[in-house]
């Protein structure tokens, strides 16, 4: 097993030449990958609502924006800089501390769970061992924010749908857990490393989606219900709910909630790459391609190619599943929320509890293709 | 005193003041929703503390349970009920509020002189980190495997009774019962008083 490029190990070790003590060098370390973590998460948030305007306009045969840059590609960057200097306005008679709160509780876990996002070996930012139990646990704080601005902006339709939201990822979390159990099941680690690493032996068929079908469509829909997009946009549901918990926001703060959405939508693709389709994997396995080759997989030249293969590989993964949440949004009705919460609890939680099972049985059965 | 020593302390120190002064808000607040919305920011704290302890599963279950389902679940229950209403006014609240308080006081000073007089094994264990999770397991599964059992038997006589609790009909099955003959007491009366208007 090779150890791949460490970014870490060259840069302090570049530091302490230049003079400075180890602990120094690994404190300038730290807000590095953050930083860029952070500045790569937005450009995805940019591209993606730059996407979902050019789809949408696709789908209803419009052309959509083209006058800002090239196929209008500065346009989502035209909408951030509209709500930067839009006014703020705090309702009347609304709780003014709580409605600053919520939407900063809504994205700041959204953006925590990056924490563990793998675009290649020791391309993430920290290799927790509880891993992809990080997320689930973050996600579940989200709904405390939606509460929290629903109530906070003394009115109606807001309360009604912050309870909905909160009510809708209560009911979802469950099947989406336990999707990701049987997972984790399989390749006997919480580390979205070792995820990745254990589907890589043999290429696209090696890659979990082939032995948990189930689990890899019970995950995508749970994911969309919990970004809140169509068909499950029940909480902003517009005909009904003017536009749920976000109904009384404007500017920067809207922009926040806009900022979680989108970034969790981008997060939960790439979490499905991560789990279902082999991560940085190359279809085709690179070990297999650089010795066809006669290059030795510590060449580092087959290093770099590797790594920078990864990254696409991982982001190219990732946007095909947002495209097709895009492609969902505009082409679905909106389900109501009786039916929302049957399948929920109906459908999914007794379908993923099976799918456990099964998984389970099947790992003493043939430990050698379900991980023994 | 290196970095790595210093950053642990003030964590330490700031997640201590957060608990502290959270949940003495959470009981003091007069807004029921503040003390609520508080409660999260307390067992969030505590999570934190976990996570200075080295138990990041420890921190991420009560990440996962306290604040994701408990609190949100009393958050819910607040935001259903009316609270526009004022409470009424209680007999003799100042005296209820000095013995809760006394009794509160009486129990801390306890656990202090507990905590000081007891010989604390330092350093203590050391922490086991990141195979904490699959340590966790299989304790579960081997010697806590009746408590754990039992806390589940515990959990399905809950959830069995908020169902039996929320459907009407299976709770009181009287008062469905009454519905139903009082339906067929007026059918019955109807049939009367069509004849006697038919008679007229």
């Amino acid at each position: 097993m090779n150890s791949g490029i460490d970014l870490e190990m060259s840069f302090t070790q570049g530091v302490q030449n230049l003079g400075l003590s180890h602990e120094l060098a690994h404190l300038l370390w730290i807000p590095l990958p953050m930083l860029l973590v952070l500045v790569s998460a937005v450009i995805g948030v940019l591209v993606t609502v730059w996407l979902e305007r050019k789809i949408s306009a696709a789908a209803q045969q419009r052309i959509g924006p083209e006058y800002a840059g090239a196929l209008g590609i500065l346009q989502p960057m035209a909408d951030g800089l509209k709500l930067l200097v839009k006014e703020d306005i705090i309702p009347a008679r609304a709780d003014s501390v709580l409605f600053t709160v919520g939407p900063i509780l809504v994205l700041v876990p959204v953006i925590l769970s990056w924490l563990i996002v793998p675009f290649g070996q020791n391309l993430l930012i920290s290799n927790v061992g509880i891993g992809i139990f990080l997320w689930i646990a973050l996600s579940s704080i989200q709904p405390i924010g939606l509460l929290m601005s629903g109530y906070s902006s003394n009115n109606k339709y807001s309360l009604l749908g912050g309870l909905r939201a909160a009510a809708q990822s209560i009911s979802y979390e469950i099947p989406l857990a336990l999707a990701v159990l049987a997972i984790v099941m399989m390749s006997n680690s919480l580390s979205t490393v070792d995820i990745v690493e254990q589907q890589n032996s043999a290429g696209i068929l090696s890659w979990n989606i082939w032995r948990q079908p189930v689990g890899f469509i019970i995950f995508w829909i749970c994911a969309l219900a919990e970004c809140e997009r169509l068909p499950f946009d029940l909480p902003e549901a517009e005909e009904e709910l003017v536009a749920g918990y976000q109904t009384e926001y404007s500017g920067m703060k809207f922009a926040l909630f806009y900022l979680a959405g989108y970034i969790n939508l981008v997060l939960s693709a790439l979490l499905v790459s991560v789990l279902y389709l082999g991560g940085w994997g190359f279809p085709i396995s690179i070990d297999w391609f650089s010795s066809l080759i006669g290059l030795s997989i510590d060449n580092p030249l087959v290093q770099i190619i590797a790594a920078s293969l990864g990254i696409v590989m991982t982001i190219l993964k990732a946007y095909l599943l947002v495209f097709l949440a895009i492609l969902l949004r505009w082409t679905t009705p909106r389900v109501r929320i009786d039916q929302l919460l049957d399948l929920g609890w109906k459908f999914l939680l007794p379908i993923s509890l099976v799918n456990l099972l099964v998984t389970a049985s099947l790992k003493l059965a043939f430990p050698m293709t379900f991980g023994g | 005193m290196n970095i790595a020593y210093s950053t642990e302390l003030i964590c330490f120190l700031i997640l201590s003041a957060v608990i502290v002064s959270g949940s003495l808000a959470v009981v003091l607040l007069e807004n029921i929703v503040y003390s609520a919305f508080l409660l999260g920011g307390v067992f969030m704290a505590v999570a934190g503390l976990y996570l200075l302890l080295n138990a990041s599963f420890v921190a991420a279950a009560q990440i996962l349970v306290y604040v994701g389902a408990v609190n949100v679940l009393i958050l819910f229950a607040i935001m259903l009920v009316n609270n526009k209403e004022k409470l009424k006014p209680i007999k003799g609240l100042k005296t209820r509020k000095l013995i809760s308080g006394g009794v509160c006081g009486g129990l801390l000073i306890l656990l202090l002189r507990v905590s000081i007089t007891t010989k604390w094994n330092l350093p203590g264990p050391s922490s086991i980190g990141e195979e904490a999770t699959e340590i966790i397991g299989e304790h579960l599964f081997t010697d806590y495997l009746l408590p754990f059992e039992l806390a589940s038997i515990l959990l399905l006589m809950a959830m069995i009774g908020a169902i039996v609790l929320a459907r009407r009909d299976v709770s009181s099955p009287t008062a469905y019962l009454n519905d139903l003959k009082n339906q067929n007491s007026l059918t019955d009366k109807k049939i009367p008083l069509l004849s006697e208007n038919s008679l007229k």
